[in-house]
Parts: C-alpha cells; structure tokens; sequence
C-alpha cells in the first residue's frame, strides 16, 4: 500500500508534473516566478489548496455526483447522475478554499499576503488546482490516493516554479536580447525546463 | 611572428570604431585575440591579474578533449570493420566510396589501424566540419548583432557536441542540433557565460527527443547494415537493459569497456580517454574536482543501494558500479559536462550537492527508467536546471550562519 501511495506521489511530482508536463496553471507559474521567496510562497499555497481540495472534491464526487453516488439516500435516488454539475461543485470547493488561505496567510503572514497580491485569489481560478480535481474523477482515485496526488501534484508544481525562479533571478547577470526580456524569454525557459523534466517521462510505476 | 602582428595592427583601424568594416569588429578581434594576449587592460577596479582568462580556460578543455577525439575515428572505424567482419554489408554510401575506391584501403579488416582512423574520419569529420560551419556562423551573426566578442566558449560546445552523436546521424540534423543549442541554449541569454543549461547538451537533447529514430536504438551507432544475425549494434546499456549482466558480461571484457571498444556515441564510450580529460582539467584547475568527486560519489551510493535491494525482473538493477562507470555516457558527462563553469552550481557547497544529485539521477534514470537506457545526458541537463536553486539556498544559508556568528560575537 505504502509503495503503491510512493509511487503515485512519484508519477505527479517528477513523470506528470503539473506545470512541466500538462502546462497546467501558466498564469501565476509565469506571472509568479520573479523571486524565489515569493514563488516559494505561491507553491506552498498551491500545494496546501490542491492537498485540501481534492479530497474534498474527491467525497463530493463519490457522494453527491457520479453515476448511482446517491444511492445512499436511498434506492429512488440511484438512477440519477450528477456529474455534469462537477465543474461547477469542483470551483465552489477550491474557491471556498482559497478563501481560507486568504485569510490566514493576510492574519500570520502579511509579507507574503502583500507579496502574492493579486494571484492568491486567483489560485481559486489556478487551471493547475481545477486540473487535478478532474483528474482524480476521471482517473477514480480512492480518498487516500487523492489526498496524495493532491499533495504530490502540489509539490510538483512548486518544484518547477522554484526553478524557474532561481533562474529567472539568475538572468539578471545575463544580456537577453529586448525584444526577448520579461515575459518571452521565461515561455522559452518554461520549454527548456520542460525538457529537462522529459528526463522522466516513459517511468512505468 | 612579428610580421602577423604587423598585418593585425595594420588592418585594426578598418575595423575599429568609425572604419569601414566596423560592423565586424568581433570577427576581427576573434582573430586578434586568437593569435595573441590582448593589449586591452582593465580601465576600472578592481583589478585581477591573471594569465587564465576564459580563452585559455576554453582552450584547455578544448586540449584535454584530444583522447576521445582520437577515440572518436579509431572506434568508429573498429566498431564497423568488427560488423563487417562478422557479416555484416558495408553501407552504400560516400564513406564506404572514398575509403575503398579512392584510398584503396581495406574495409572490413579490425587490425589495420590506419584503415580504421580514416574510416572513422570521413564520419566525424564531415560532422565537426557541419557543426563548425552552422555554429560558427550563428555565434558570428549574434556577436555582430549583439555587439559581444566571439568568445571560446563556442569552440567548447563545438568540440563536445560531435562527440556525443552516433556516428550515423544526418548531417542535417546535426546543422538542426547545433543551431537549437547555440541559439536558444545560449545566444539568446547573451552568450557565453550567461546560458542556463549546457549548450551541447541542450542540442543532443533537442535532437533525442525530436529525432528519436536517428539518435537512439540498435541501428545508429555502427556505420554498417548490422541487421545479420548474431550481431547486435546496441550499446551495452540497451543490451543490458534486456538481457542483464550476463550479456554484457559475454560479449565485452571490462577493460574493452575502460578502453572505449564498444559501441556508442562517437566520443564517449572511452573511459580512459575520459579520465586523461580529467586530468588535465584538475591539473589546469579549470574543471572542479568537488563536482567530479560528489557525482561519483552519488552513483557509487546509488547503484550500491540498487544492488543490494536487487531485481528479477530488471536486470540494470543488478549492474555493479564499476560497470556503470564505463558504460555509455558517465565518465564523458562527468568529466565533460557535469562541469562546464557555466551551467554548473557556482558555490562550493552547492557544486557537491550540485554533483551528488547528478550522479544520483544517472545511475537512476539508468536503471528505473526503461525508456532511456543512457541517464548521464538528462540527468545532468536536469540538475542544471536546479543548479541556480542550490546556489540560491546556500548563499542563504551561509548569510544566516555569518549573521549568527556576528550577533554571538557582539553580544
């Protein structure tokens, strides 16, 4: 069990990386990646929505949406099939939880709060945390398996905007060209740091 | 020589500013600075003497590539003339042409040695020649552009980047290759010394991942139809990966490994070759012998933990750590790659974290990863990546143990 959860937090890190592979969640991995310290910021906010959310969305889907989920209710109820709503139903959740972040992140961290600005409301919008609650229905996770695919999918991103930060840092000694700088040169470093991250593909776990 | 000095200086005011050639200064002050020691000092501080400057430090690299290179002709030619020993037919095409027909040499015969250097010539050579004639034009066309010097860092990647291809490989591709790497590995940072990953290897890895058919597999790294039975053109890695240790075992000697025998890309398959590299670049200072020590430190770790936890159904698990070694692409990337100033951590305590991790993720991608038997290529493109996040830590961790210090002194 314990080396099924391992390889699974393997495969989203490193072989399904969110960012890197399925290019979930551009906008703030781009907008975001300025500073180390603030990505490093943004990627644990992602990681602890993603962690709370698809779970949640996990219960609510088993539960409420899918074909025959309400059979609990009993047996009237078991013919119906909600799962067109779970877009709808997966936003509310994540939005509800974002709202949470918020609040705690603007009350016992204000430097991040005001570092983050207007991209922690947008993490409710962040396709990366939408991404992987549907991939946990379509891919019928158990609860476990999507807490740790959650947290996993999470780390991964932050992983890769951590990269890209540092080297986005790092480019401030470089001489890119100007028609290049700012946002043109980091979609040609996302694609090389894609690259890289292809060292993993083809893992069968 | 005096009288080359004199042409230099004759022709300098063409190109200085103002003079007709202006435009293309670079490629007269590659030139210049080519021949002779720069008459150009330092104007403001600090300053720094010293004789090593980056072109000396480019040069040396350039220098202790001699042994694979050498490595690159003798075993092209070896790893064909082996083939077509054994039965298999030599390829229709210009090589075979030149080396039987005008040369008159033998083809297909592993003991004459000079059959087999020019054999393996008329392969890499038209290759070095491509990547020299795309890549320098390229490097030119930036530096008239951008207005930089033509600096000796190209010649690096151009000496290296042959080195890590098939002998097989169409030239167009590596033309592809090698303007993918220079200009997107490098030249649109600014140039040498502000790229981010390691050009060559940017360039091979463009190249495997958009041409895998010509770059990877049985059929490309011996220079003859070696679809007979009996004899498989796979590199040892591939062989293993299927057949496990036994095979490897049963057709090559260690030592044929150590001596670079085998079959593989050009340059790399000599370890011993390799290791001279070493050498001198630990001699000369240029390399870092923290990174060469922590990335064979890290496979050492890894492929001992490997085998003791061992596999029935993957036999790479099982292959010891001094086969790794001399297997594929390890000791090239590590002496090579793994250390370019560049692309590398640039702290100390970053370059063995820096080192360890890509000897770790080699001898795992190796052995976990099924689709790429060869690990030493991606794994170090990927720790380049992470290697401005290692510097960026341990410079944090180094003004948080300084400021403590300080705070524990005035206290």
């Amino acid at each position: 069990m314990l080396e099924h959860y391992l390889s699974l937090a393997i495969k989203a890190i490193f072989v399904e990386n969110m960012a890197l592979t399925f290019f979930l969640g551009m906008c703030s991995f781009l907008a975001c990646s300025k500073k180390v310290e603030t990505a490093v910021g943004l990627g644990a906010a992602v990681t602890f929505v993603l962690t709370v959310t698809v779970p949640a969305n996990n219960l609510i889907y088993n539960y409420l949406l899918r074909d025959g989920a309400l059979s609990w209710l009993g047996d009237n109820w078991a013919g119906y099939d909600l799962s067109f709503l779970r877009f709808l139903t997966f936003i509310g959740t994540i939005a509800a939880m974002v709202q949470i972040v918020e609040m705690i992140l603007d009350r016992y961290l204000p430097g991040l709060y005001a570092a983050l600005g207007v991209f922690l409301p947008l993490i409710a919008v962040n396709c990366a945390i939408l991404g992987a609650s549907l991939f946990m229905a379509e891919r019928d996770y158990t609860l476990g398996e999507s807490a740790v695919f959650g947290f996993s999918s999470g780390i991964g991103w932050l992983l890769a905007v951590v990269a890209l930060a540092s080297v986005r840092e790092r480019l401030r000694y470089s001489n890119v060209p100007p028609g290049l700088r700012g946002l043109g040169i980091t979609f040609i470093l996302t694609g090389l740091i894609g690259i890289a991250f292809l060292a993993f593909s083809g893992i069968q776990l | 020589m005096k009288a080359l000095r004199k042409i230099l200086d004759s022709q300098a005011k063409h190109f200085e500013k103002g003079g007709k050639l202006e435009k293309l200064y670079p490629l007269w002050e590659a030139q210049d600075t080519f021949l002779y020691t720069p008459g150009e000092t330092t104007k403001a501080p600090s300053h720094v003497r010293d004789n090593s400057d980056l072109k000396r430090i480019m040069i040396t690299v350039v220098v202790s590539l001699a042994g694979c290179i050498a490595m690159a002709m003798y075993n092209t030619g070896l790893q064909t003339a082996r083939a077509i020993a054994a039965g298999a037919e030599p390829l229709d095409n210009w090589q075979t042409n030149v080396l039987v027909n005008v040369l008159g040499l033998p083809i297909g015969d592993p003991t004459n040695v000079l059959a087999l250097v020019v054999h393996g010539a008329l392969y890499y050579v038209p290759v070095l020649v491509v990547t020299l004639a795309v890549g320098g034009n390229l490097e030119a066309l930036f530096s008239i552009v951008r207005k930089h010097e033509i600096n000796e860092g190209f010649l690096v990647t151009w000496m290296l980047f042959p080195l890590i291809l098939p002998p097989t490989i169409p030239l167009w591709q590596v033309a592809l290759g090698i303007a993918f790497g220079v200009v997107v590995g490098k030249e649109i940072f600014g140039g040498t010394g502000m790229n981010v990953l390691n050009p060559a290897l940017t360039a091979r890895a463009f190249l495997f991942f958009a041409y895998p058919a010509e770059i990877s597999g049985d059929k490309v790294w011996i220079s003859a139809e070696t679809s007979v039975d009996g004899y498989s053109g796979a590199t040892l890695l591939a062989q293993g990966a299927e057949t496990g240790m036994d095979a490897i075992v049963g057709t090559v000697t260690w030592m044929d490994a150590f001596l670079g025998t085998i079959p593989g890309s050009m340059g790399e398959t000599s370890a011993l070759a390799c290791l001279l590299g070493a050498v001198v670049l630990l001699l000369t200072r240029v390399a870092s012998w923290r990174i060469m020590v922590a990335v064979t430190a890290g496979s050492f770790l890894t492929s001992a933990l490997l085998n003791a936890i061992g596999s029935e159904t993957n036999p790479l698990l099982n292959v010891p750590f001094h086969w790794h070694v001399v297997l594929g692409g390890w000791a090239f990337g590590m002496v090579f790659m793994a250390t370019d100033p560049v692309s590398s951590a640039q702290t100390n305590r970053g370059r063995w974290i820096y080192g360890f991790l890509i000897g770790v993720l080699a001898i795992l991608i190796r052995v976990v990863n099924p689709a790429y038997p060869e690990g030493m290529m991606l794994a170090i493109l990927f720790v380049n990546v992470f290697a401005s996040t290692i510097d960026h830590y341990v410079v944090k961790a180094n003004i948080k143990r300084r400021k403590a210090r300080y705070v524990a002194a005035t206290v």
